[in-house]
Formats: C-alpha cells, sequence, structure tokens
C-alpha cells in the first residue's frame, strides 16, 4: 500500500523546469557594468592605504597598500565573469548556484571601498578603526533587530523599536544619574523596554488593535513623553537627572591586543559583550529550543499551536515583554556608552534601522546581526569619509540602510519572507 | 473548520416545506433578520473565522472596520482621558507641585492646589493660543489664535487625507513626511528657480508639490504592486531616504541659496506663495481653502466615483477585485500616487503658505502626525478634516502655551497619541468609564462587529 | 476508551449551533456524524477537542466527567483531532511538526527531535506510512500531510481519533487508503469519530451513524439504511436527488480551448495542454478532486492567471493575454469557487457587491460619476428575482448567509446578457434549499443558449447538472464522457485513469464501492 501512495503522492512535484526568473542575472549585469564605468574605468590612478593598526599597539601589523585601479578592474572582471556565468545559467534553464551572488557582493564591497577611499583627498583609512567604529554603531541596531525577531517571530509586527531604545536611553540616564550606578541604568533601561513592550502587547493582543498603528503611534508618545520630561525635568537640574555615569570598558587582557578583532571582540563595555551573547543565545534558542519551536509556531501558524494545546496569546505576550528587555538594554547604550547623558530624540531613527536590518536579516537572528554590522559600516564609513573628503555624498551613504532595505523587501536581493502570522492577531474560534 | 460551515447555521433558509412560496418567503423574511442579527453578534461574540482568517487583507479589513465603527462617545472620552492624562503630566513635574509635595502630609491642599493650577494653567494657555485670545485687545487679536490653529491644520489636513486615502484602498502609508518634503521640493524648485507671472506661477508650484509627492508615493504603489513588498516598510524606508535626498538637494547649488553653505534654498517668489486669506494681520492663506477644497475632492472620489468604488473593492478584499476586473495593481499604484499628490499639498502649503523657504525640516513632523490625524479621523474625508483642526490647534495652542507656561509642547505629542491608542481600543475606554458593551458578551468581544458600509463614512 | 457527550449545547450570541447534542462514542468503532454543511458538526467536534467551551452539557470519559479547558486537556483525556484544514506549520519539519506541544527536551531546555523521529518511524512502519520525518510539510502532497495529522494524534496517544472532512482533499484511491488505514485503527482498539456529508463513505465505513440537522441530532442509522433514507434524514425531508431538466438541444460549439497551458509560478504545470469545445446551450462540468487544475483552469479563463499559454477563444475571439475586465466585457460570467474571498466584498453593501464588475457600466455611472439611485434600483430589482434574504440592499454582504451571498453572486452574474457562463463549487457551503434555486437557475441559463461549464468536486453536483463531463486529473483530462456515466468510472478517472480504461474496468466489475 505504501508503495502505492508514494507513487500518487509524489506526482504533485513534477515538471519544474518552467518559468525562469531572469532577475538575478539582469541585476548582477546591471551592477557588473556599474562598477565597470565607476570602479574599473573611473579608478583614481593612485594607491590606497588600509592601516591594520595603531602604531603603539602591541601587535603592529603593516599597513596594507594597494593599487586602486588594479583592484577595480580585477573585481570588476571577476564580477562581469559572475553575470555572464548567470546569464548562461539562467538561458540554460539552471538555477545560479547561491554562491554567485554572496562572493559578488564581497567583490563589490571591496572594489567600493577601494575606489570611494582612493578617491579621497587622503587616501589612507584606518581599517580596524572603520570595522571596531562599525560594531560600536552597530550594537544598538543589534539589539533593536532581535527585539523585532523575538516579536514578529511569534506574529507581533513590531514597529515600535524605535521606541523601546528612546525609552531605555532615556530611564538609563535617569536611574543612572540617580542612583550614581551605571548598572542600575541598566536595569532601568531593560524595565522601560518592557515598559513601552507592555502597551505594545495590551494594545495589539488583549485589544486586538493593529500592530502597526500601536507601533507608529508608541513612537511618537515615547518620543512625547520623553522630550516633554527632558525639558520639564532633565534640563532643569541635570546635574541631578542627567548625568549618569559610563559603563567600563572591559578589556580582556591578551585577546584584546589581536590586530583588528582584538578591540571589537574583546575591549567591550558589558552592554557590548551582552550583545554578542544575546545574538547567540536568541539564535540557539530560537532554532534549538522548545520555546523557540513553540515560538516559530505561534508565528507561522497559531492556530496549529493552539489545536496542540500552545497558548498564543500569552507566549506572543510574553515574548513580546522579552523583546522589551532586549530593546531596553539596546538604549542603554545611548546614555551609559556612545554619551552620558539623554538628548531629546537621540535615537533618532536607529529603532527604523533596526527595523530594516530585522527584513535584511530574514527574520534571523544571524541575519540581522550581520545586516546590522552592514548598516552600522555604512554610517560609519560615511563618518570617516566626511573627514576624507570623499567624491561621494555622505547623504548617500546615510541613505544605504534604507536603499538596501527597500532592495530587499522588494525580492531584488534575496528573498525575504515574514513568518506566515506576523502581523495578523490571533482571535481564538 | 470553515466560517459559513457552523456559526451561521441559517435557519430560516433551511428545510421547511412552504405551503405556497409567496407564504414562505413572507415568513421566512423575519425569521431571516432574527439570524441575520445573530450572525452578526456571534461574529463579534467570536471572532467569526470569516472575518479573522489569516490573510493580509482582512487584518487590513480589521482595522479599517475599528476606524471606522468608534463610535463618537468613545471618541470624545478619548479626548477627555487624554487631556486628563496629559494635565497629570504636566501637574506631577511642575516645580511649584514638587515643592508644595514635600509637606503633603501636613497640608495636602497646596499639593492638589499647585498640582491643578498647573494643568488648568498650562491647558487654559493651550486654548487661548489656539481658540480665542479671552484677553486679546482688539477683534484680531481674539480671533487671531483660531487662524493659526487653521494655519498649522492646513498641512495636517492635506496630508491626512492623504493617509486616510490609502487606508482606504488597503494600504498602510506611513511615507507621508517623505511625500511631503519631496513634494515640498518640487514646489520649492518651481517657487524659486522659475519666474513666472502670478498666477501661473502659484498653479505650476502647487502642480510640481503635487507631482513629487504622486512619484514619491506611486513608487512604494509601484514596488508593492510588482514585488508584493510591504508598504509599511516601503513607506519608512523612503521616507528617510527622502530626508537625506532632500539634505543632498540642499547641499547642490541648484537648490543652496546663493552665497550661503547651511542647507537652506533661497526665498520663493512673491508669485509662487499663497495669498494671505484674511489680510496681513494674519497668517492664514489660500492652502487652507485649498485643503478645503481637497477634503470635498476626496469624498467625491471615495464615495461617488468609479476611481474610490475601485480603491475601496482593493482595500477591503483584493481578491474579490481582481475577480471583478479591478486591476488591483493600478489600485494600489494609483491609491499612493494620490495619497502622495495629498502629501504634497501639505508640502505646498509649507513652502508656499508658512516657511516661503525649503529646508530639510520642512515638513515638521506633519507627516506622522498625519498619521494619527487620519486614525482619529477614521479615514473618512471630513473625518480627517475635523482631527486635522484639532491637532491643528494642539499645535498652534502648544506654541502659546510653550512660551506662557513653559509648559513643553511635547505635551502635545503625548496627548495626541494617547487620543489615538485610546480610540484604537473602544473596550478599553468603556472598561475605564464603566460604560455598557454595546452587542453580545462572550469571549473575545473585543472584535469590531462587521461595519453597516464601508461607503457609509463621511 | 469509552467517550461520551451528554446534552452539548453551544451558543454563540442568540444562535445555537448545538442544540442538546448526546452522543456515544465506543471503542474501537467508526462513529459517523453525518449533517450538511453548517449543521453543526464542526462545532461540536471543536467543543469535544476544547477549542470552544460548551454552553451547556458535558462530556464523559470511561463515565467519569471531563472539562476540556483548551486541546491539551483534551490530547491528554486521549483525544486527537485531524482538522479539515490541516494544522500543520508549513515550513516545519515533519519532526517539528509532531514534536510541537508535546517537546521532549534535553538539558536546558534544548529540543530532542531524535526521539520524536524515532516515534514518527515507529508509527509510520506500523501503518505503513512512509512518512519522513525531516521532510518539510509544505512539500508535501496533501494525502500525506494527512498522515502526518494523524502521527500527531498518535504520538500523542490517542485513543479516540476525530476526522473532519478528510476525505474532501483525496483522490478515491486515497480516500480508499484512508479507509485502510481507518480500519486498522480500529483494530487496534481506538475508535474514530467520522465526520462527512458524503453519504457514500459514510455507509462504507461506519459502525454507527448519528444524523445532525441544524444543531440537533434528528437521528440515528445504521450502516446498512439506504442512501436516500439517510439523504432525507440529513436533510429533513424527502429530497428528489435528481433534478427536472430537458435534455439538452446544443447549438454552435461557441467556446473553444486549444492547448491550454497554464503554469504556476514555481514553474509546474498546473494545467497541462487542455483542449475541448463547450456548444451553446450545453454543461460542461468539470469533475475531480480539489486540487488538480480546476481552479487555475477557471481562473486562466477569465485572465486571471499569469504564465498561461494556448488559445481560449469565445466566438472566435481570442482572450488568452487580454484583461480580466475586457473578458468580463466580452460576456463572460464568473462564479467563483470561494465566493466570500473572491466573488464578494463582505463590508461592501449587497446593492454594491451586485454591481461589482458593472460599477462603471453606463447604466450606473456617468463619465468617472457613479449614480448611487440607479445601483439601488438595480439592486432592489435583483434581490427580488433572485429571493435574496437580506435586511435591505444596503445591509453589508458579509452579514448574509452562505446561500444567500451565493444569490448575490448569481445575480450579479447572470442579470446581463452572457456568451459564457463559468460557476466553480456553485453549491458549496450553500444549503438546500438554495441549491436547488441556483441550479434551477444554471440550467435556464443553459436554455437560453448560453455556454456554461460548472466545476464541481461533488459528485452528486457533477451528474445532476452535467450534459458532458470533464474529468481533471494532475492538469489533464482523462476524457470527456456523457453525463449519464456511472459514477464508479468517474471515480476511476478521477484517481487517473483514461476514460476508455475507465469504461472498460467499471464494466468489469459492477458494484465497486466507489
Amino acid at each position: 500500500m505504501s508503495t502505492a501512495t508514494t507513487t500518487t503522492a509524489t506526482g504533485t512535484g513534477t515538471g519544474t523546469s518552467g518559468v525562469r526568473s531572469w532577475k538575478n542575472p539582469i541585476i548582477l549585469s546591471v551592477v557588473a557594468l556599474f562598477c565597470l564605468v565607476v570602479f574599473a574605468l573611473g579608478a583614481p590612478g593612485n594607491s590606497v592605504t588600509f592601516r591594520l593598526s595603531e602604531a603603539d599597539d602591541a601587535i603592529v601589523l603593516p599597513s596594507l597598500v594597494v593599487s586602486a585601479p588594479i583592484i577595480g578592474w580585477v573585481c570588476t572582471l571577476v564580477m562581469l565573469a559572475l553575470a555572464v556565468l548567470a546569464v548562461v545559467r539562467t538561458r540554460a534553464g539552471v538555477r545560479t548556484p547561491t554562491w554567485v551572488p554572496a562572493v559578488f557582493a564581497v567583490l563589490f564591497f571591496i572594489a567600493f571601498l577601494t575606489w570611494v577611499v582612493g578617491s579621497a583627498r587622503t587616501p589612507n583609512v584606518a581599517l580596524y578603526g572603520l570595522l571596531a567604529g562599525s560594531v560600536t554603531l552597530a550594537v544598538p541596531l543589534i539589539f533593536g533587530s532581535l527585539s523585532g525577531v523575538l516579536c514578529e517571530r511569534s506574529g507581533v509586527v513590531n514597529i515600535a523599536i524605535e521606541g523601546q531604545l528612546l525609552f531605555g536611553a532615556f530611564a538609563a540616564a535617569v536611574a543612572a544619574s540617580l542612583s550614581g550606578s551605571a548598572f542600575v541604568g541598566l536595569v532601568a533601561a531593560a524595565a522601560a523596554g518592557v515598559l513601552v513592550s507592555l502597551v505594545l502587547a495590551v494594545f495589539s493582543i488583549r485589544y486586538v488593535v493593529n500592530q502597526v498603528i500601536v507601533g507608529v503611534v508608541l513612537n511618537v508618545l515615547v518620543s512625547g513623553l520623553t522630550g516633554f520630561l527632558f525639558s520639564a525635568v532633565l534640563s532643569e537640574d541635570s546635574q541631578r537627572w542627567n548625568s549618569p555615569p559610563r559603563l567600563p570598558v572591559i578589556r580582556i587582557p591578551f585577546l584584546a591586543d589581536i590586530p583588528i578583532i582584538g578591540p571589537i571582540l574583546f575591549e567591550q563595555t558589558i552592554v557590548g559583550y551582552l550583545m554578542y551573547v544575546a545574538v547567540a543565545v536568541v539564535y540557539v534558542a530560537l532554532y534549538h529550543s522548545r520555546w523557540g519551536l513553540r515560538t516559530r509556531a505561534v508565528g507561522e501558524h497559531p492556530k496549529a499551536a493552539d489545536t496542540l494545546g500552545v497558548n498564543v496569546n500569552r507566549r506572543r505576550f510574553v515574548n513580546v515583554l522579552l523583546a522589551g528587555v532586549v530593546a531596553g538594554v539596546g538604549g542603554s547604550f545611548f546614555t551609559l556608552v556612545a554619551v552620558s547623558g539623554f538628548g531629546k530624540d537621540m535615537t533618532a531613527g536607529q529603532g527604523y534601522i533596526a527595523l530594516a536590518a530585522l527584513i535584511f536579516g530574514r527574520w534571523n537572528p544571524i541575519g540581522a546581526f550581520f545586516a546590522a554590522l552592514l548598516f552600522g559600516f555604512a554610517t560609519n564609513l560615511s563618518n570617516v569619509l566626511s573627514l576624507l573628503g570623499t567624491p561621494v555624498p555622505d547623504q548617500f551613504l546615510r541613505m544605504l540602510p534604507y536603499v538596501v532595505t527597500v532592495f530587499a523587501v522588494a525580492g531584488l536581493v534575496g528573498r525575504s519572507r515574514a513568518p506566515g502570522a506576523s502581523g495578523i492577531p490571533y482571535i481564538k474560534g | 473548520m470553515s466560517p459559513q460551515e457552523d456559526n451561521r447555521v441559517p435557519p430560516g433558509t433551511g428545510a421547511t416545506t412552504p405551503p405556497t412560496r409567496r407564504q414562505a418567503r413572507q415568513s421566512d423574511r423575519k425569521d431571516e433578520v432574527r439570524t441575520e442579527k445573530a450572525a452578526e453578534t456571534a461574529d463579534g461574540a467570536l471572532p467569526p473565522p470569516a472575518a479573522a482568517a489569516p490573510e493580509p487583507e482582512t487584518a487590513s479589513q480589521t482595522l479599517l472596520q475599528r476606524i471606522m465603527t468608534g463610535n463618537a462617545l468613545v471618541a470624545f472620552l478619548s479626548v477627555v482621558l487624554s487631556l486628563i492624562l496629559g494635565g497629570l503630566l504636566i501637574a506631577v513635574t511642575d516645580p511649584a507641585v514638587g515643592r508644595a509635595s514635600s509637606y503633603f502630609f501636613t497640608r495636602p491642599q497646596d499639593t492638589l492646589g499647585a498640582a491643578w493650577s498647573a494643568a488648568s494653567n498650562a491647558y487654559i494657555a493651550l486654548f487661548q493660543g489656539s481658540v480665542i485670545n479671552v484677553r486679546g485687545t482688539s477683534f484680531t487679536s481674539v480671533i487671531y489664535p483660531l487662524t493659526q490653529t487653521l494655519t498649522v491644520a492646513t498641512p495636517l489636513i492635506c496630508a491626512g487625507l492623504g493617509v486616510a486615502l490609502a487606508f482606504r484602498a488597503g494600504l498602510f502609508n506611513i511615507g507621508a513626511q517623505g511625500q511631503i518634503l519631496i513634494g515640498a521640493t518640487f514646489a520649492a524648485w518651481v517657487g524659486f528657480t522659475l519666474h513666472l507671472p502670478a498666477g501661473l506661477h502659484l498653479l505650476l508650484v502647487v502642480l510640481a508639490g503635487m507631482v513629487g509627492g504622486a512619484i514619491w508615493a506611486g513608487l512604494v504603489g509601484l514596488l508593492k504592486a510588482r514585488t508584493g513588498a510591504h508598504e509599511v516598510i516601503l513607506t519608512i524606508m523612503f521616507n528617510y531616504i527622502a530626508t537625506n535626498l532632500v539634505l543632498y538637494f540642499l547641499s547642490t547649488s541648484a537648490f543652496q541659496r546663493p552665497g550661503s553653505t547651511n542647507p537652506i534654498s533661497p526665498q520663493l517668489d512673491g508669485t509662487a506663495v499663497y495669498p494671505l486669506l484674511l489680510g496681513p494681520a494674519f497668517r492664514l492663506h489660500w492652502g487652507f481653502v485649498v485643503a478645503v477644497v481637497a477634503t470635498v475632492f476626496v469624498w467625491w472620489l471615495l464615495n461617488r466615483s468609479t476611481i474610490g468604488f475601485e480603491l475601496r473593492a482593493v482595500g477591503a478584499n483584493a481578491s474579490a477585485a481582481r475577480t471583478a476586473g479591478i486591476s488591483v495593481s493600478k489600485g494600489y499604484i494609483l491609491a499612493m500616487a494620490i495619497a502622495g499628490a495629498l502629501a504634497g499639498l501639505a508640502g505646498v502649503a509649507q513652502v508656499s503658505g508658512t516657511e516661503k523657504v525649503l529646508t530639510s525640516g520642512v515638513a515638521a513632523s506633519f507627516g506622522f502626525d498625519a498619521i494619527t490625524v487620519a486614525l482619529l479621523g477614521r479615514s473618512s474625508p471630513w473625518g480627517t478634516f475635523a482631527a486635522g483642526i484639532l491637532f491643528g490647534a494642539f499645535r498652534a495652542g502648544g506654541v502659546t502655551m510653550q512660551a506662557s507656561t513653559g509648559t513643553s509642547i511635547d505635551i502635545v505629542l503625548v496627548v495626541q497619541s494617547l487620543i489615538v491608542l485610546f480610540i484604537a481600543a473602544p473596550p478599553l475606554v468603556r472598561a475605564l468609564f464603566r460604560l455598557p458593551v454595546p452587542g453580545a458578551v462572550g469571549k473575545g468581544s473585543t472584535t469590531p462587529r462587521t461595519p453597516a458600509s464601508t461607503g457609509a463614512a463621511a | 476508551m469509552k467517550l461520551e457527550l451528554i446534552g452539548i449545547t453551544k451558543r454563540f450570541g442568540s444562535l445555537v449551533a448545538n442544540d442538546h447534542i448526546d452522543l456515544v462514542v465506543e471503542p474501537g468503532q467508526v462513529h459517523s456524524l453525518l449533517g450538511e454543511n453548517g449543521a453543526g458538526k464542526s462545532t461540536l467536534m471543536n467543543v469535544l477537542y476544547g477549542l470552544y467551551d460548551p454552553s451547556e452539557g458535558e462530556i464523559r470519559v470511561d463515565d467519569e466527567p471531563v472539562v476540556f479547558k483548551g486541546p491539551a486537556d483534551a490530547m491528554a483525556a486521549g483525544i486527537g483531532m485531524v482538522h479539515q484544514h490541516f494544522m500543520l506549520v508549513p515550513v516545519f519539519t515533519v519532526a517539528e511538526n509532531v514534536a510541537l506541544g508535546n517537546e521532549t527536551t534535553k538539558a536546558g531546555g534544548l529540543l530532542n527531535l531524535a526521539r520524536t523521529r524515532e516515534r514518527i518511524r515507529e508509527i509510520s512502519d506500523q501503518y505503513g506510512f512512509a512518512v519522513d520525518p525531516d521532510a518539510v510539510v509544505e512539500d508535501l502532497p496533501v494525502g500525506v500531510q494527512q498522515r502526518v495529522e494523524i502521527i500527531k494524534a498518535l504520538v500523542r496517544d490517542a485513543e479516540v481519533l476525530i476526522l473532519d472532512e478528510p476525505t474532501a482533499v483525496l483522490t478515491p484511491r486515497e480516500t480508499d487508503e484512508l479507509l485502510g488505514i481507518m480500519g486498522q485503527l480500529t483494530a487496534d482498539g481506538k475508535s474514530i469519530v467520522f465526520i462527512s456529508h458524503k453519504l457514500r463513505e459514510v455507509k462504507a465505513v461506519s459502525d454507527v451513524i448519528t444524523v445532525i440537522r441544524r444543531g440537533k441530532v434528528v437521528g440515528t442509522a445504521e450502516p446498512s439504511a439506504s442512501t436516500t433514507e439517510l439523504a432525507s434524514l440529513m436533510v429533513g425531508r424527502s429530497v428528489s436527488l435528481t433534478l427536472d431538466k430537458a435534455p439538452a438541444t446544443p447549438g454552435e460549439a461557441s467556446f473553444r480551448v486549444r492547448d491550454l497551458v497554464v503554469q504556476a509560478a514555481n514553474g509546474q504545470r498546473v494545467v497541462d495542454g487542455l483542449s475541448f469545445d463547450v456548444s451553446q446551450g450545453e454543461i460542461l462540468a468539470v469533475a475531480g478532486v480539489q486540487g488538480n487544475g480546476q481552479t487555475e483552469l477557471t481562473e486562466a479563463i477569465l485572465g486571471l492567471q499569469d504564465h498561461v499559454s494556448g488559445s481560449i477563444t469565445l466566438d472566435g475571439v481570442e482572450l488568452v493575454g487580454r484583461s480580466v475586465k475586457d473578458i468580463i466585457r466580452a460576456g463572460v460570467g464568473f462564479v467563483p469557487e470561494d465566493r466570500s474571498v473572491e466573488g464578494l466584498v463582505g463590508s461592501f453593501t449587497v446593492a454594491e457587491n451586485l454591481v461589482l464588475n458593472r460599477y462603471d457600466d453606463a447604466a450606473f455611472a456617468r463619465g468617472l460619476s457613479m449614480s448611487p439611485a440607479a445601483i439601488r434600483k438595480n439592486a432592489e430589482e435583483k434581490i427580488e428575482e433572485f429571493d435574496i434574504r437580506t435586511q435591505s440592499a444596503s445591509s453589508a454582504a458579509g452579514t448574509l448567509s452562505g446561500g444567500n451571498q451565493q444569490k448575490v453572486v448569481m445575480a450579479r452574474e447572470l442579470s446581463r446578457p452572457l456568451k459564457l457562463f463559468i460557476a466553480s463549487q456553485p453549491t458549496r457551503g450553500v444549503d438546500v434549499g438554495s441549491i436547488e434555486f441556483l441550479h434551477r437557475r444554471i440550467v435556464a441559463e443553459r436554455d437560453g443558449g448560453t455556454p456554461v461549464i460548472i466545476v464541481s468536486t461533488e459528485l452528486d453536483e457533477v451528474l445532476e447538472l452535467a450534459d458532458r463531463i470533464a474529468v481533471l486529473y494532475r492538469g489533464r483530462f482523462m476524457g470527456i464522457v456523457p453525463g449519464t456515466v456511472s459514477r464508479d468510472v468517474l471515480g476511476l478517472m478521477m484517481a487517473g485513469m483514461p476514460a476508455d480504461e475507465a469504461l472498460a474496468q467499471a464494466h468489469d466489475v459492477q458494484g465497486g464501492d466507489l
């Protein structure tokens, strides 16, 4: 009987040659041609210096000096070859292997970096600083997008990341100032994130208000509330309310001396270390624990989870609160690590970039981590380049996260598939 | 379990064996009406598989239903509740209250009195700054606040209409901010670059603003239609792209004021700005009349035109619209383009009405406020108009309040967002005020009831 | 395990979905619940499975009263349910789906899927399921997905298995296999509650049949009861299973399809080279198990499908490549298979829905400006003519009962001159009173000289309406046979046997069950 069934069963899967997608080859070709014009033909004639370490570091590495035209041409030619490969494969009706776009992206990145630094007035950049700065800038983004992962994986859209970060930053500043302890600030930040989450959860889960509406309105509410308190209380006596101590940088001996990655991994504040821990924990928990299995089920097909005895709305509620903890801690970065003190609307849209990172990272903690790093890098690069004097207006670099996200959701770069039930309230019945 | 299967058992239509058809029909009709009611309450009581089926359309449908079926009482109470909460916040943070509270247990009335005067003074200032200035010495100075309210309301109404219209087509347009900016950029460029006769110049400025907004929003519609990308994400990203784009423009020679290195454009020509509506004593300009016309137009478009029928059908049930020969892609693009054009009008109201120059901050936060305006107005054109005026009053009054009592204008944001939150959750407001719950009570009675008709808004 | 339902009543507001229902399921029995769509079967099972709280009544397991606060309680008591729409997370593997809610964990709350995989293999071997624990569910055919659902119940040591309309998505052959599995399960001492409205299947497998009508138990029957007996019990009056219709007088073959291929987004040929004609004044019924290309076929005719090749002509005019609007204007009337999703805008008024695809006709709009008065007048006429039971023309269509919603769709489509009429599942979820009415209108349209295509998965409906029957199987026609063909032949064709072989085989084995 079983053999008979299998033959009937597999039937629906036959005949998959059909509708070819020319999307990838076309995009690769267009980008490769763009590189040909800009990075290869338009390459600056000089060489580019990438400094790999400070002169007074424990381990000093020699600087990397490369010729801009050579890098430009080599990368472009390989990219053109990859584009041709994609065209040929598609014409033959075969799928382009996934490593092609990946390698393409890396080459593009190298060619771009060489070109943009090479075209600057001072073609000399500290690569270690560029990377370390990117990670620093990415810390709140990573916390924010992890908050998004926790919510959206269980089926609640979290537009309120911005509000969570901002309220976390505010609470951290106030609590740390009042108590004189940065760690109290850290805890307060987590609590503040939970508070924002609580409103999100109550309104979107209990009262079934559209999740996007609640998120958008919450951001306005937090911005108004912190802005109001900032001018009514904090600026009245900033010595008392708004002069938090900073979190100390904890340097792990020897490991922190490793060139380039040392400072990134082993010379961070507790928030920085927590960030790495959070990414790992969320990843493992999401894909390898009972909690994660249930969370994903609730986000994909809540009714199925319900019929198996999983309490959908309770799980969503708890996850949204957990997300508040994560984003709140991320918010503390602004006032306990980056600068010492709260400023009005100081998160400046970072929550939305975190949302972008979440989507570009395909709702996966690791993906979101790298997406946030990329966005942090873009921001940092624009800061560095504006000092070096660059042909690319820094507004375009600042736009990068948003443009990349538009491409990602439009399916031009990879395919983003949101959790099946994300944004849809679950009503039992 | 299929929706129709068990929750809408239709007695009446079932297996009666009628003596004659006519008779049966009459008796059944009565029966049927009862059943319909039953089915309706059942829907409300047990979030009906039909209405809550897990598909994107229904999510936006519930949203629409929610926006359009909340009742006036809940709206009023939401405003009151938000004002009370805002007042508490003002009172708690007031320094005089703080001083009095240090001896609260000996003389509590001092604390309460200080709290009352802090909040009431702020609100009185807010009222005087937005409606009538009772201490005004001339008619002009008495009604000046009201005209200020209308001036501030103008961009809110225009952009709010854009958000509302997109809502009705099932699109969540968070992008009014970017659309205002791009619209303002187009309008401003025409305004200070071309030098044309009066009338024609302003007309072109208005058109350019609308085209700018329409292109920016239309792009989102196009991306959504072609690739299925979610418009919430797209519009958020487009807002930030727009901000950076405008900053870039303002660093180029085409836009930057000659001789300046600041990101600010030259002044618009005198022929390119809205004439003042009530003479030079007031800042109210013809942009407000444009906003009124826009409201009438959107009402007609949504409720009386074939385009509106298409947009509403796409918004309420895209698959049914598709099957009925209505192009969903066209609907998305058109809805966004019109929404963008309306937001563009808001941009024109800023550059041609009040600011007269282009800066990256020309849109202020009108784009985000527009969302709350549309939500408060339940996405109906006249509701949006009224909500625009209310929030305009908050903003205009907030400025006066900040100046006279030192209460930060940010309190307005708090009150505004609280209003929208409460209005979106009528059961919460009813519970807080111990109001009776309409319809049946049961499991999950918090869900909205089916609206009588989407066409009945406005 | 013995399961009893005593006086179960479930109300939604003032609507009584279950009215004092008593039911006893003995161990090792197949107990069928027979009833029309909307009779209250699914509500009853949702009560039994803990998804709804009963308003009144009691559930007893082995004579002990139990209260189920949720599905977890029901499962713990040994009740498992296979839902009509599978409750499987599509992006999960089989093992993840089976583990969900019943996870075995290692230290630190980490999942131990190895144990689950082992259990799946055990059960799979025991019953001959051939299910791979690591396959992703969305890649599996429906028949296999159904087995995953059964495994889910068995892993939780279910003693009573509720199968809710399990055969709706299966081919006759898969159905036979399922019935076989049910036999194995009852042989193991498990009991089965089998919910269906298909008389033949119910008769084939049941030990006891309980018939439910309008929320009440109206009787029990032995499997040996005749089909007409069961049908009249289910419907509440004697039903004539046949419709009075004159023989067709086909005219010119004005609708022609040649080499029609429809590809799904993944490239699969879901309609695979169909060629057929439909003449004026004839009904062609397209039969087949759900998901064999029917949806895509009808949508391709209306212009709703993207990747279509071949030719579709109506009165010599090519339709492929034209917009839906053009095709509707060319005179194609279309009743979609899921009216609440594709046929109606639930929040629009009945009046608006009655002009949903004609709102811009000269009759209802001048230029861009619509005429509410004309739309209202049209609605009043149609409500009268089609006997649509609604409070008023301005009620939201979503508040109407299923049958009346379908009448709105039919009224809209049939009230303009048509050159082709297509109806998918015209009576799915519709009460019997309305079914007869709708069938009469369809035949009337045929008699008016319109070519008619009916797509239905219900053999009864196909046999009742069809002048000719085409059977779709994996996107291809197994043949086009006269409307008088026997059920057995259709059953074989639906399982993928070409018409000539099916005719020959059915001739040999007279009296096969399905």
